[in-house]
């Protein structure tokens, strides 16, 4: 592996982590978040249940024994 | 921090305290330079974006933390062991061959340079990201070397790897305040007002405190259940 593709790849683990999946739902719930207060509407009550909803997918992908961690 | 102590002992133990400690000193200069480059450069973006910025990244960091300490509690992952870790540091270094260079052991330098850098790099990112959050990196920055020096203090004291310290409680609570300032920022930095300004971030924190509680109990009755089945 090349340096900068060592160098990229702490990064992602750094950041991302074992879930990229997580990430991207963090990603899209505060796009959604955006998208919500560019639109004049109140925005502050989407992030905390999305994030609850991002974290128990990730935690069932994590112990669902026919996914394989 | 705890794990960073764990390495340098290793090296000190096994490889000579010199080398041990310039690789933990070369490390400390390194994570001083980064925080210290970084944290005034993020200050200079407008704070709404620096939040959006800020708060995406600790989200998806704390986020990590907080499944990685859910997972252990609810028993899906095995609880972080420093004696275990200590003992294969230790095996792994005295078995390595001896290199001299400048009157120095450089597995030992090494060992203890690269173990403090990659703990130290969490650290330091959380310095650079709450310290610029808030306008205040100097403050972080101090709240921090007065947790190293701690740590630092107790290990000089025992001699010997911070096993009873309760790491997976600690890493829960870093998880929860990691993600409770992550929503709230990122909520911020997309343009959404909580009502009540700074009054909301107790009850994101009351909110995440209960989800992570929740997931460690059904977690733990699914955990039971498999084991059973």
């Amino acid at each position: 592996m090349s340096r900068v593709a060592a160098f990229g790849r702490f990064w992602w683990d750094f950041v991302v982590g074992d879930d990229w999946r997580a990430a991207a739902g963090v990603l899209v719930a505060i796009g959604i978040t955006a998208a919500l207060a560019a639109a004049g509407f109140a925005a502050w009550w989407f992030l905390p249940p999305a994030t609850a909803i991002v974290l128990w997918l990730s935690l069932r992908r994590a112990t669902n024994p026919k996914a394989g961690g | 921090m705890v794990e960073a102590l764990t390495i340098v002992l290793a090296a000190g133990v096994t490889r000579g305290w010199r080398s041990a400690l310039f690789g933990l000193g070369a490390a400390v200069i390194v994570l001083t330079a980064i925080v210290a480059v970084l944290g005034p450069a993020l200050t200079l973006i407008p704070i709404s974006a620096l939040r959006l910025v800020v708060g995406t990244l600790l989200l998806a960091f704390g986020l990590q933390w907080l499944r990685k300490a859910i997972l252990r509690a609810s028993g899906f992952k095995a609880l972080h062991d420093e004696e275990a870790i200590y003992a294969q540091e230790l095996a792994e270094a005295r078995a390595a061959g001896r290199e001299e260079r400048a009157g120095m052991d450089w597995y030992g330098f090494t060992l203890s340079f690269k173990g403090v850098l990659l703990e130290g790099l969490e650290v330091a990112f959380i310095v650079v990201t709450f310290g610029s959050a808030q306008g205040n990196i100097a403050l972080a920055t101090v709240a921090a070397a007065a947790a190293l020096v701690i740590v630092a203090a107790v290990g000089v004291l025992v001699r010997a790897p911070l096993a009873r310290v309760p790491e997976n409680t600690l890493k829960f609570a870093v998880g929860v305040m990691l993600t409770t300032f992550g929503i709230f920022w990122a909520a911020e930095g997309a343009g959404a007002h909580w009502p009540g300004g700074d009054a909301a971030l107790p009850v994101v924190l009351v909110f995440v405190i209960a989800i992570s509680f929740a997931s460690v109990v059904l977690l733990r009755h699914r955990h039971v259940t498999l084991a059973s089945a």
